[in-house]
This record gives structure tokens, C-alpha cells and sequence, in this order.
């Protein structure tokens, strides 16, 4: 197999390695947030039964979470694994980042001060109001090198869906490797990474420029 | 006299320091009233009890006659949401650290709560902010961004802020503090313009030739409670309590 053919193949998966990246930011991003407030509730079970939730998330491999949500069912409830594979994975995904992207946000509004509350308080803003265009603006701007940080991982993560055999590029690869007894497809998946990770890097780059108009 | 705002009997307790006991004081319309007194007397927390941002455990507090908090059997019971939205119309702040919003520019940072919270129009809230500014020196700061000013224009720019509410009352609370003593300056300026426009002002400060200076009442404040106020001459210049001596003592000393 020549090389180009090799990378023929697995460009194949790229568009379900896509998948797996944009559907996962599109869903954790804003369950990230829920789980943020639900943490931070005033209500001490909320709070408890979501601090659980993180710690779990957190202190397990992605890759058991993942055969967890595709197989469970199966082993749980006796029902058929999923045919579209697509929908497991992205659902594992997006409840392992949404963890994350918790305490990232935690962190970020934890972080402003007391004043800014009090300010639009003061100047009649509603709660909503308040959180909305005074603290999130600015909450966004802080978290913003810790949230690239977990973009970047996600790029690499989604070779993890070999794990139950969907066919994103990785997984391609990984069968080439395998029946053609050859290293190239790895070094292949490495340069697709590279590049993927150079260009979100450019956009992440782009974001944090446009918002540092301020300080 | 008008009473624009009354606090009577206040109590404030954080946890089981009791910060204000059985306080009581009033302002009346066109009055500047100055809040002295040593540092942990209160002065702040009796301001943040009368901005709603801090709640007092007992007493009442009363703007132009509506009751934000009334005294039921020892405890202050607070009125409605929409009550206290109507309220917090009446008053504005002025914080030490300014507090201005960094990612708005100088005349979004006043623009933005009349139009949001009065929903007045834009053209006429643009012309309103741009006259405070122009009242304020700032004429030149309208597109700037917080960090861009120094520490007194900022807090110049959160006086504007709070004018543009139209509040009946305005409440600084140590204006100056974190300023150096130039930048002090160009406020006790700002606020002296204010105070001669009748502009009702309740200001906590450690200036004192100031609070002489501008004020028509001057309270000092000790261990939560009043323990003199009068004439600001009278208090500051012949006060008769002996830790009202004490402490004007001390800070000539300084």
C-alpha cells in the first residue's frame, strides 16, 4: 500500500473525527456552564451530588467512560449496542469535557471581585442582567487560555473512539497499521493532529487578541 | 426639612461582633453629611446597610417615605423586590475602588444602567453622559477604556456613572482612599461642585479639612454607634466627646 493510498483512507475518517470535535465543544461548552452554577447552587445537595459528578468524570479514563456509555446498555439493561457509534461517543465526550469546562468556569467567575457584583447591583442591573454583560464578558476573557488548553486535548482525544471501533481517523489508521504491519499510519495521524491543533491554535490566538482590547 | 432618607434603630451583626448598635440618623434634601470616625467604627458597613447591599438585622430604612426595611419585633422585615428595585432608583454609590466594568468604555460604563434598568432612550441618555463628562473634564475619555485612565479620572468616570441614574441621593463611600493625595484633590473638587448644586451627598472620608469644608453635618462614628455629630466646625474643630478628641488628635499627629 502506497502512502498516498494510506492517506486516501484515512482522510476518510476525518470527517467523523470532526464529528466527534465540534459536536462535543457544541454540547460540553454550555453542560459545562449548568454544571458550573449547579456546583457553585447554594443548595449543599445540589452542590454535593454535582461535586460527585466531577469527581467521577474526572477520576476515570475517558476510554472506560467511553466503553461505559456504548456497552452499558447492553450490559445493563440486555439492550443492542448502538449501531451509530457516533452517538455513545459524542455523549461520553461531552459529559467527560463538560467536567472539566465546569471547573474552568468555576475558577473564572470564582475570580471576579465582589465590586463588580456590587457595582451593577448598585446601578439597578438584575441578577441576569448583571451576569450576563458584566460578569460573563469578562469571565470569558479569563478562562480563555484554559479552555484552548482543553480544545487542544480534545483534538488528541478523539483517537480515543478506536476504543469501540468507530471509524474516525484513528481507528482507520490504527487498521492500517495493523494489516500492513507499518508505523507510517501513525506518523500520518500525528501530522493530521499537528496541523488540526495549528489552526485552532490560530483561532484561539484570534479570540484572545480580539478581547484584549482590555484589562 | 424634607427627609430624603432615615435609618432608625439599626442593628448590623456579623456573627457575634455587633458592628452597628441601635443607630439612627437622617438626611434631608440638599444635605451633605459627612461620616468620620476611626477605622472598624462602622462608617462603611452603616453605608452598605443604607445601599441595600449589605441587609441590617434590626431597625428601619426609609427613602422619601417608602419603607426598604421596616422594624417587626426587633428584626428588620425587607419590602418587595419591585419595592427595592423602586428604591434602589432613588440612591447612588460611589465605591473606594471605583468599580468601574473594564470591558466598556468610559461612556458605555455610564450609558448602559439608564438605558438597561430607566430604558430611556439612547440619543438623549448619549447627550446626558456626554454633559456629565464634559462636567467631569473627561470630554476626551468618552471612547477610552477604564485602564487607560489614572486612578482619579476613574473615579471621576464613576461619579458620571452614578449622576446618570439621576439619584436623589448620592453616597460616597471613602471617595478618595485609594488615591494619592494630587488625584484626592481633583475629587474633593467634583464633589464640592456637586455640593453647591444642592446635590444631597452622605460621604464617608478621612479628609477632614474637606468634611469641614463641604459639609452642612458632619457624624463621627465609634464602635457602631454616633458618639457625636453637629456643625462640622463645631464637631471638628471643638469636638467635645473624649474619643472624638482622641482621634482628631491622632490624625494631626500624622
Amino acid at each position: 500500500m502506497t502512502i498516498w493510498t494510506m492517506i486516501t483512507k484515512m482522510s476518510e475518517g476525518l470527517g467523523r473525527t470532526c464529528a466527534i470535535f465540534f459536536l462535543t465543544l457544541l454540547f460540553s461548552l454550555p453542560l459545562g456552564m449548568l454544571v458550573a452554577m449547579l456546583r457553585m447552587s447554594r443548595n449543599r445537595v445540589v452542590s454535593a451530588v454535582t461535586k460527585v459528578y466531577i469527581a467521577v468524570l474526572r477520576g476515570t479514563p475517558l476510554m472506560l467512560q467511553l466503553l461505559a456509555v456504548t456497552y452499558g446498555p447492553f450490559y445493563l439493561f440486555g439492550s443492542g449496542v448502538a449501531r451509530e457509534k457516533l452517538i455513545p461517543v459524542v455523549i461520553a465526550f461531552s459529559l467527560n469535557y463538560a467536567a472539566y469546562f465546569a471547573e474552568i468556569y468555576r475558577g473564572g467567575i470564582e475570580s471576579m471581585s465582589r465590586g463588580q457584583y456590587e457595582a451593577a447591583e448598585v446601578l439597578g442591573y438584575s441578577r441576569i442582567q448583571c451576569f450576563m454583560r458584566i460578569i460573563l464578558p469578562q469571565v470569558i476573557k479569563r478562562i480563555l487560555p484554559s479552555v484552548t488548553n482543553e480544545v487542544v486535548t480534545l483534538v488528541k482525544d478523539t483517537s480515543m473512539a478506536f476504543t469501540v471501533a468507530y471509524q474516525e481517523m484513528f481507528t482507520i489508521g490504527k487498521q492500517i497499521a495493523n494489516s500492513q504491519t507499518s508505523f507510517l499510519p501513525f506518523v500520518i495521524a500525528g501530522v493530521f493532529y499537528f496541523v488540526f491543533n495549528a489552526v485552532v491554535g490560530f483561532i484561539m490566538g484570534r479570540a484572545e487578541k480580539r478581547l484584549s482590547y482590555y484589562r | 426639612m424634607n427627609k430624603l432618607m432615615e435609618i432608625r434603630h439599626c442593628r448590623k451583626q456579623f456573627g457575634y461582633a455587633e458592628v452597628l448598635t441601635d443607630l439612627s440618623l437622617s438626611v434631608t434634601e440638599g444635605q451633605v453629611l459627612s461620616i468620620i470616625g476611626p477605622s472598624g467604627s462602622g462608617k462603611s458597613t452603616l453605608l452598605r446597610c443604607a445601599t441595600l447591599l449589605e441587609t441590617m438585622d434590626g431597625g428601619d430604612l426609609i427613602y422619601l417615605g417608602n419603607y426598604a426595611a421596616r422594624d417587626v419585633n426587633g428584626k428588620a422585615v425587607y419590602s418587595s423586590p419591585e419595592e427595592l428595585r423602586k428604591i434602589r432608583g432613588m440612591f447612588g454609590l460611589v465605591f473606594q475602588n471605583f468599580n468601574l466594568f473594564p470591558h466598556y468604555s468610559v461612556l458605555k460604563n455610564i450609558m448602559e444602567a439608564p438605558m438597561l434598568v430607566q430604558k430611556r432612550k439612547e440619543k438623549e441618555v448619549r447627550e446626558e453622559a456626554l454633559a456629565l463628562l464634559e462636567q467631569m473634564g473627561l470630554s476626551d475619555k468618552a471612547d477610552a477604556y477604564p485602564w487607560q485612565l489614572s486612578g482619579g479620572q476613574q473615579q471621576r468616570v464613576s461619579i458620571a456613572r452614578a449622576l446618570a441614574l439621576n439619584p436623589k441621593i448620592l453616597f460616597f463611600d471613602e471617595p478618595t482612599s485609594a488615591l494619592d493625595p494630587e488625584l484626592t484633590g481633583e475629587i474633593l473638587r467634583v464633589i464640592r461642585k456637586l455640593a453647591e448644586k444642592k446635590m444631597t451627598m452622605v460621604i464617608v472620608t478621612h479628609e477632614m479639612a474637606f468634611a469641614r469644608d463641604v459639609s452642612d453635618w458632619v457624624v463621627f462614628m465609634n464602635n457602631g454607634v454616633i458618639v457625636e455629630e453637629g456643625d462640622p466646625r463645631e464637631v471638628i474643630d471643638h469636638p467635645t466627646h473624649e474619643r472624638t478628641i482622641q482621634f482628631l488628635r491622632r490624625l494631626q499627629e500624622k
